[in-house]
């Protein structure tokens, strides 16, 4: 890693990641030293299975490393409780979410329980904070709608206005392009661009999107199967780190145009 | 939260509680004018002195039982609908009815197969409703621990229908061996009955009710971010484990009292949550609770009074009236609305 990075909110030491059940650990990724600067999009890539979610989870302590230490701002993240957590990191997953009549104004609400009584009554402040997040989001004219009424793509900004309110300097989002098309997903990746340099928030997000992360991230987490790379785009297209991304038999990176191009079947 | 007002609907609501209150108590195989009723309730005196036994120490205390039980039993429902997110989920799902049924089966029915040495012929006031919360207390000690093993929610629903699984299994096989008089008793308390309750008793049942409901208002910030999933609800600084062990304790203690004092009411803690979901079209439970307290309510005065309302001396098992009426309901306003929701 480069050592002049400055102001790390985000670190991990010898970091080992998979799934453990009674005595059968599975490793999925070993001794990762990440260092995550402050206010910048950093987009983690790999191929399925690699262990992206896995690794996201375990930064955000919904499933345990199996050895190693993840530290924000100097502090070990297992020492930090759950309710102190919540005000540090807000999520937004991949999973559905369970049927309900909640709208759109009162899902984006709920990011703001870390900070609410015991009775979940709003203050002045949380409603500024979720009027700042629908603004910025752009999902105003959603408000009042039910959640099961919107699109995918509706439905991932408000998810994103949502981790905004709860206002916490980091944001993780696991896959949040997934469902949308070419379009939407350049929305999702120009908004995020948009929040970190207007409210310098560090966010992280997992991804498929190659050529886009290359454009729009200001570090790239690369994960192979056996050594990842974390990077500027422009560091890792010099260095050639895409090249073994994908298995070499369908596809090769090409460094002038920046992205993966089909081999001749 | 910014959401639409609702102060309407349960101004009505609570006018319609208050009005059935008093129809509930009018109602009954002895006719009472509503002027005496008033009287009555109000300290004043009656043109016969009997009524003011019916009233005071009949009437009046099953109307007050029918609130509670129907309260309570839809609180619960909603609870277990939010906790495991599942339509279909009611107050029984942890099996709790079954194990108060099978307190009370060992005590009627068991009777006869281990040779009476359990209890004597008469089975006193207070016998059922005990036997019935050490049945309930013994069901959901084991589900507890077995929740406490398992880290999947959903495997507690599982886990709650084997309890009650096997507990029918054992009252069949006790019912198998019991004399026809013994299996009578024993499924006239399954039938339920909201009028078995002294004042005493009621005082006790009220008791424990108010402390749940107090518990339970404490567990309206949990129960809104479980609307997003365990894991979101995590990342809020939720705890879940604990909250989930709240719950389920509330809700344990709250449908095995009141199982313990009115029999197995089936229905209503099922069904009323999605009435007050389409009443109210929220999910909010700063909402939803009150809804769902006062609809419970409404729905179990409105059963027991269509039990009484042939005047004459029979009243109609208060669980028959419950399913007969309700279930048609609730399958209207299901195939009308076509989405349901937890």
């Amino acid at each position: 890693m480069d050592n002049q990075k400055k102001n790390i909110i985000l670190k991990t030491e010898q970091l080992s990641i998979g799934y453990q059940q009674k005595k059968d650990t599975q490793i999925v990724i070993s001794d990762l030293n990440l260092e995550i600067e402050k206010g910048k999009l950093i987009a983690v890539l790999g191929k399925n299975g690699i262990g992206k979610s896995t690794l996201l989870r375990t930064l955000s302590k919904v499933q345990k490393a199996i050895s190693g230490d993840v530290f924000y701002q100097q502090k070990k993240l297992s020492e930090i409780s759950e309710k102190e957590l919540s005000t540090k990191l807000s999520l937004v997953l991949t999973e559905r979410l369970p049927e309900s009549q909640l709208t759109v104004y009162e899902l984006v609400a709920l990011g703001r329980q870390p900070y609410t009584n015991w009775i979940d009554k709003l203050s002045e402040k949380d409603i500024k904070k979720i009027d700042f997040a629908i603004n910025q989001t752009e999902i105003n004219h959603l408000k009042n709608k039910r959640f099961y009424e919107l699109s995918d793509g509706q439905l991932q900004r408000v998810l994103i206005a949502r981790a905004l309110a709860q206002d916490t300097e980091i944001i993780i989002l696991d896959e949040p392009t997934a469902h949308l098309d070419l379009h939407h997903t350049i929305k999702i990746f120009s908004l995020l661009k948009k929040l970190v340099s207007e409210t310098q928030k560090t966010i992280i997000i997992s991804s498929h999107q190659v050529n886009l992360s290359i454009q729009l991230a200001d570090e790239i987490l690369l994960l192979k199967e056996n050594n990842y790379h974390l990077d500027t785009p422009k560091e890792l297209t010099k260095t050639n780190a895409f090249e073994n991304l994908f298995s070499k038999d369908l596809v090769y990176f090409n460094q002038e145009l920046q992205q993966f191009i089909i081999k001749d079947i | 939260m910014e959401h639409k007002n609702y102060t309407k609907h349960f101004i009505f609501l609570s006018v319609l509680l208050v009005m059935l209150f008093f129809v509930n108590i009018s109602l009954g195989s002895v006719s009472i004018p509503f002027k005496d009723l008033l009287n009555i309730l109000s300290g004043g005196i009656a043109s016969k002195e009997s009524w003011h036994t019916i009233i005071l120490d009949f009437r009046l205390p099953k109307a007050i039982t029918a609130i509670l039980v129907g309260s309570g039993l839809s609180i619960c429902g909603l609870l277990m609908q939010t906790l495991f997110r599942n339509p279909l989920a009611g107050p029984f799902v942890l099996g709790i009815s079954s194990g108060a049924s099978l307190g009370v089966a060992i005590l009627i029915l068991g009777s006869s197969v281990f040779g009476g040495f359990l209890v004597t012929n008469s089975v006193s006031n207070w016998s059922l409703p005990i036997a019935a919360s050490l049945g309930a207390f013994l069901v959901l000690s084991a589900v507890i621990i077995a929740a406490h093993k398992v880290r999947n929610t959903m495997s507690i629903l599982i886990i709650g229908l084997m309890f009650g699984s096997l507990t029918s299994a054992v009252i069949s096989v006790l019912a198998y061996f019991s004399e026809a008089t013994r299996i009578q008793q024993y499924l006239f308390w399954s039938f339920g009955s909201l009028g078995n309750l002294s004042w005493n008793e009621l005082s006790i049942f009220g008791l424990i009710y108010g402390l749940g409901i107090l518990a339970t208002l404490t567990l309206i910030k949990p129960l809104n971010s479980f609307l997003l999933g365990e894991n979101y609800a995590k990342s809020l600084g939720i705890n879940v484990k604990k909250n989930r062990n709240i719950i389920l304790v509330i809700t344990s203690i709250l449908t095995g009292v009141i199982t313990a004092f009115s029999g197995p009411i089936a229905f209503v803690g099922l069904a009323v949550p999605h009435i007050a979901r389409l009443l109210f079209t929220s999910s909010n439970h700063k909402i939803l609770l009150p809804a769902v307290a006062l609809i419970g309510a409404i729905v179990l005065l409105i059963c027991d009074s269509i039990a009484q309302l042939p005047t004459s001396e029979f009243t109609l098992p208060i669980n028959a009236i419950t399913s007969l009426f309700g279930a048609p309901v609730v399958i209207w306003l299901l195939v009308r609305k076509k989405r349901i929701f937890v």
